[in-house]
């Protein structure tokens, strides 16, 4: 098929979106992780199990959510739970492959800031908070993270860690008693950063087409390593990037519409 | 027995300025029309709790109701910040705010220690997060069984819960359906309970496992129709995402804010009122 033209963002939902698998089960936040999770059920994952905080479980939606407990997400789900089950038996029960978040602020070593920037007591910025981030970090198996790269949001140290990472160079996880394995891979408009398994540093570990790596580096707040053979990320393909601007685009037409 | 009461009454008669109050509902069946009725009411000193605050707890401290609030996610969902929030924690407006803040999981928890009469939860959560650094309200302990590591919330108590539901019958039992998030948890943890419905009818015609609360543990149920606007009431009418974004040029000033609340909040005399003066035509009147 005949190459298209994408925009960054674009690139950066399809690449999230192909690192999830058939028949895992992820815990989506909203925005940019639920649209990425769709777009892996629309394409090449059709029996991925969806599982938002309002309580839906296995939701199919037709368009993306604007908050995280519309009416379609309880509407094409196999059951919707209280928010107390869905946090104690499905979240902290363990049943979960995949926790898929975004975030204000991440740091070298993947920790997640949503609550303030700046003090905590003094906010330069305050932000929404925790919500179901800070137990999704812990009780998922792995976590994945989608967020547009800037120094702003890459930052060397967040200002208040929400959602726990890989901490920093010397702290096991473990020793704190959590079970997840963290922070598998951060997706950005830029590239893929993964952590090194030796110093647990984000390093940049798929480029996408047409950057350059002096381009990631400035959007990075600490001096940001690559991988050895720095692959580049496969561009989108048409039948991505259709079904994304498909989803997208009914998404938009359903949002804007008037009160029923 | 709960009693079937206009919402001007029961807010009257159960709400009590410097009371815990536990107005909620995920996204999905939020009380907006009680929230209106408190600030109309110019109740005061009100501690506030909430999961997700949203555009109804805004309100309630853009227009000084508050002293305190308890959340775990204070943003307008799929638009962005809540202004008076922001303003209330950054610059103290119009009066300090001071806030307890936790994770969904730690706040769904404690709901349902309140409801099960327990002191507090235990969960495995706020591990590694820097919140139990500022709140004494977060702390570890060690199970007796295993010796693992494992957070304690206090259990939320509250003065009143308000919730919203799809129906109720004379007799005041409450249905809801769809997300229903924490409420049958707030109702059951607090001491008096509100709830506005989309309608009162003869018979419930539930099947045996629905969501029910028994009219007996609730003190008041209001017919309210559209209350939850502009949340949604799943089965009567969706969520008005255009009015999520109204409110963010609404509530982005103090000026603007006031005289919005002062217009269509203070100078309406209920619900039915304010929905002819807000929202009787599509651009909310800005």
């Amino acid at each position: 098929m005949a190459k298209m033209d994408y925009t960054a963002d674009e690139m950066m939902t399809i690449a999230a979106a192909r690192m999830l698998r058939d028949r895992q089960v992820c815990f989506v936040g909203i925005g940019l992780p639920s649209a990425a999770a769709n777009l892996a059920r629309l394409t090449h994952a059709p029996n991925i199990v969806l599982i938002y905080e309002s309580g839906t479980i296995g939701t199919r939606p037709d368009v993306l959510p604007l908050s995280i407990g519309d009416g379609i997400l309880a509407d094409s789900a196999d059951t919707v739970v209280s928010v107390p089950e869905m946090f104690r038996y499905w979240l902290q029960g363990g049943r979960i492959d995949i926790g898929f978040l975004g975030a204000a602020q991440v740091d070298k070593y993947g920790n997640l800031n949503t609550t303030v920037i700046g003090d905590y007591r003094k906010p330069k910025v305050r932000l929404p908070g925790a919500g179901g981030a800070p137990e999704i970090a812990t009780a998922a198996r792995d976590i994945l993270v989608i967020i547009r790269q800037s120094p702003r949001a890459f930052v060397e140290r967040v200002d208040f860690i929400t959602s726990v990472g890989l901490l920093d160079a010397t702290t096991d996880r473990r020793a704190l008693g959590i079970h997840g394995n963290g922070p598998a891979a951060i997706v950005t408009d830029l590239g893929i950063l993964k952590p090194d398994p030796a110093t647990r540093e984000l390093t940049l570990a798929s480029i996408h087409p047409g950057i350059a790596f002096e381009q990631v580096r400035d959007a990075t707040g600490w001096p940001l390593k690559a991988i050895d053979g720095l692959p580049v990320t496969e561009a989108p393909r048409p039948d991505e990037l259709v079904t994304l601007r498909d989803l997208n685009h009914r998404s938009k037409l359903s949002n804007e519409k008037a009160v029923a | 027995m709960a009693e079937l009461v206009s919402l001007r009454q029961a807010v009257d008669e159960l709400i009590r300025d410097g009371d815990t109050v536990a107005m909620e509902g995920f996204t999905h069946l939020i009380p907006s029309a009680a929230g209106y009725e408190v600030v109309r009411q110019r109740k005061t000193d009100l501690t506030l709790i909430r999961m997700t605050p949203d555009l109804i707890y805004d309100q309630l401290i853009g227009m000084g109701c508050a002293r305190k609030l308890v959340f775990s996610w204070g943003g307008n969902p799929g638009v962005g910040s809540l202004y008076r929030l922001r303003d209330a924690i950054e610059n103290g407006w119009p009066r300090a705010l001071e806030i307890e803040e936790h994770s969904h999981a730690g706040m769904a928890n404690a709901y349902a220690a309140g409801a099960s009469n327990l002191p507090f939860a235990v969960l495995r959560g706020y591990r590694g997060t820097d919140l139990p650094n500022y709140y004494s309200t977060i702390k570890f302990i060690d199970c007796p069984f295993t010796g693992e590591t494992l957070a304690a919330v206090p259990a939320i108590r509250p003065d009143v819960a308000v919730i919203h539901a799809q129906k109720a019958d004379r007799r005041g039992n409450v249905l809801l359906w769809g997300i229903v998030g924490v409420q049958k948890e707030a109702v059951l943890a607090a001491r008096r309970s509100i709830v506005t419905v989309e309608e009162i009818v003869e018979r419930l015609d539930a099947p045996p496992n629905a969501v029910i609360i028994p009219g007996w543990v609730v003190s008041a149920v209001c017919e309210v129709p559209r209350g939850a606007h502009p949340s949604y009431a799943h089965g009567y009418y969706n969520r008005d995402n255009s009015f999520y974004r109204a409110w963010d040029a609404i509530s982005r000033t103090r000026e603007g804010f006031l005289e919005w609340m002062t217009r269509h909040v203070l100078g309406t005399r209920d619900f039915a009122e304010f929905q002819r003066s807000a929202l009787g035509v599509p651009a909310y009147r800005l």
